[in-house]
């Protein structure tokens, strides 16, 4: 019989601190929930040791062990009984965890008569209320809705400031930036990074664009519009039309516009043009006026104009990143798919821009004659 | 704030077990679980209760009808419909139990796969729902011995021991069996196999005493046989033979003692074996 031994990973060794809110990030399939499984002691490592002070809360997921058919109050005292309570404890905060949820008038309803929303609620109330010293998440924010995720972002503030360790996994580089102190990203089974959340998401993307290469499809990485979202985004000619190709040497018109989900202070937004090879050709940064302004929620912002168009023939990926400005500590709030684009012509390919040059070849006299 | 989380000591994961998380916490899961299932059971229908002793009552008048009017067997056994209304009770809490245990773990599998769960939980809570049920089952039971005209002895006091000895052999195979399942998925039409099997080879359906004697060798290394042989000695008919007297002396008796301890203890470790590689067997 033949088979092939998977090894979901490999040689990973690291260190997380209490306290600490770390990130944890890799594309599927590259180890990271069989990670994070270990951690929560549901697989056992081959080789490997695993070592924790303080309680953790073993779960990967919200809402696991949730009975359809108990009523809220039963579901919360057993659920909160696998996040590590004891059953008296589970009871005591009963009523703190309903009230967290806002369900205090469905406590007696049966769970299958629960809306989704209502079930996350819950299961976001449980892990809140459990209050464990070390807790998973995976995902987390991928449930509900978009104030909910924001409740979510808030309780996991709060969670750090307090002093717990909060491990996320998650494919969200927005949450992992704006979160985390320090992130790892996992590829092929092993530790590709460890260190700052930003560089992270920016491996992680370009890993995404490579992959996406190999595919042949056109679509993009899903992007959660968590704190910013694309309302539009143009590239024209020098007429004003729409276009997907652009000949090269002539300039690109870009008109983009960006809508804030959230408050954002002192935004930068950040143009970027990678390349098939996922090299960042140039970026462009630009603020609101002086660097000083406020988006409000539901507030819109453009950028439009006329770009400069120095690139050898090619696809490229137009991208973008919303970030707080420098005096915040420059975190990225969230990076943008725009689009991509193909830069047509006849030059030759070598290097990654074409410049012009005033650069002449003379024959000048030699000993040969 | 971070005070709470001062003073604690680094310490090895240990990874998930059959008693992953520690015995406290994995006695307060079953409970719940076991008593949440219950209400689940029996709050879910209409007649609740009714069915599950439904269950028991007509398999007992198909074949109290079989054997007292076609086959004869029992029309000379002394109270003969109580002793097998009892068996039947008791040997269905076995079966059901076991059958169900087969596939528990597979079916829990959101919890096995996404949280740290004890693993022996699962199946304990199947035998303690079903044990909830014999309970009930065994107060109808109790009512028929009385109407039948059959006295209270001091022996009913003894009773609890068979019950002991039964559980214990149920929560083994059960162990053996929800342990094996989900790596081998052929264990569960094995099992179902194995169950009716047992049921036949085991004195449910007969007394001992009328079994051709060379047959009596087979059925005494079958643990059954002795605790169905004492339960039906001190509830229903005193004057029965006793395990070891059908046995022809304590020693008769060993091969089956032996096989009961031998079955505990291979459940402890198939259980402890395949507890941590279950989550990656689903």
């Amino acid at each position: 019989m033949e088979y092939r031994e998977l090894r979901a990973l490999v040689d990973v060794s690291f260190d997380i601190h209490r306290g600490e809110f770390f990130g944890i990030a890799g594309q599927n399939g590259s180890g990271k929930s069989t990670l994070l499984k270990i951690l929560a002691s549901i697989y056992r490592p081959d080789a490997g040791r695993v070592r924790m002070a303080g309680r953790l809360a073993p779960f990967i997921e919200l809402g696991v062990g949730f009975n359809q058919e108990l009523t809220a109050r039963e579901n919360v005292v057993i659920n909160g009984v696998l996040m590590g309570l004891t059953k008296r404890e589970a009871r005591r905060r009963l009523d703190a965890v309903l009230d967290f949820a806002e369900l205090h008038d469905f406590a007696e309803l049966k769970l299958k008569n629960y809306s989704s929303g209502m079930l996350v609620r819950l299961a976001f109330a449980v892990m809140v209320q459990a209050d464990a010293d070390i807790m998973l998440v995976d995902e987390v924010l991928a449930v509900g809705d978009m104030g909910f995720a924001q409740k979510c972002m808030d309780v996991f503030y709060e969670k750090r400031d307090a002093g717990k360790t909060i491990v996320l996994v998650s494919h969200d580089m927005g949450a992992v930036q704006a979160l985390c102190h320090r992130a790892m990203l996992i590829h092929d089974a092993e530790i590709a990074y460890l260190g700052q959340p930003e560089e992270v998401a920016m491996r992680y993307y370009r890993l995404n664009f490579a992959e996406e290469r190999s595919d042949g499809a056109g679509r993009g990485p899903a992007l959660p519009d968590i704190n910013a979202r694309v309302v539009e985004a143009r590239l024209e000619d020098d007429s004003g039309q729409p276009v997907e190709n652009v000949a090269q040497g002539a300039p690109l018109f870009l008109d983009l516009v960006i809508e804030a989900r959230r408050d954002l202070v002192d935004p930068m937004f950040v143009i970027q043009v990678m390349n098939a090879e996922s090299v960042v050709v140039f970026s462009i940064r630009r603020t609101l006026g002086d660097g000083r302004g406020e988006l409000r929620a539901g507030d819109r912002v453009r950028l439009a104009g006329r770009i400069e168009n120095s690139l050898v023939p090619g696809k490229y990926f137009l991208d973008c990143w919303v970030r707080r400005s420098r005096e915040q500590g420059d975190l990225a709030v969230q990076g943008l798919r725009l689009r991509e684009f193909v830069v047509y012509g006849t030059a030759p390919r070598d290097g990654v821009v074409s410049v012009s040059a005033d650069l002449e070849a003379v024959q000048v006299e030699g000993r040969g004659t | 704030m971070s005070t709470e989380v001062h003073d604690v000591a680094l310490k090895e994961v240990a990874g998930p077990s059959a008693l992953g998380g520690g015995w406290r916490r994995a006695l307060e899961l079953l409970s719940l679980i076991a008593v949440a299932d219950f209400k689940k059971a029996y709050f879910g229908t209409a007649l609740g209760y009714l069915w599950s002793i439904c269950r028991p009552l007509m398999l007992f008048g198909v074949l109290l009808a079989v054997f007292t009017q076609v086959f004869r067997i029992g029309s000379d056994v002394p109270n003969y419909p109580v002793l097998l209304l009892f068996n039947i009770v008791l040997f269905g809490f076995f079966q059901e139990a076991t059958t169900t245990a087969v596939t528990s773990i597979v079916s829990q599998e959101s919890v096995v796969r996404k949280t740290q769960f004890p693993r022996l939980v699962i199946p304990l809570a199947v035998v303690l729902t079903t044990g909830f049920n014999l309970g009930l089952n065994l107060v109808v039971v109790f009512v028929f011995i009385l109407a039948w005209g059959i006295d209270p002895t001091a022996t009913w006091l003894l009773f609890p021991v068979v019950l002991v000895l039964l559980f214990v052999l149920t929560t083994a195979v059960s162990m053996i069996v929800s342990s094996l399942y989900p790596r081998f998925r052929d264990t569960a039409i094995l099992w179902s196999v194995a169950a009716t099997v047992l049921f036949y080879g085991s004195p449910v359906l007969y007394p001992i005493e009328r079994v051709p004697s060379t047959f009596q060798d087979v059925l005494l290394i079958n643990p059954f046989t002795p605790l169905l042989e004492l339960a039906r000695k001190w509830v229903i008919d005193p004057t029965a033979p006793s395990p070891a007297e059908t046995a022809g002396g304590f020693a008769g008796l060993l091969p089956a003692i032996a096989i009961y301890i031998g079955v505990c203890l291979f459940a402890v470790w198939s259980f402890r074996r395949e507890a941590p590689r279950i989550a990656e067997q689903l």
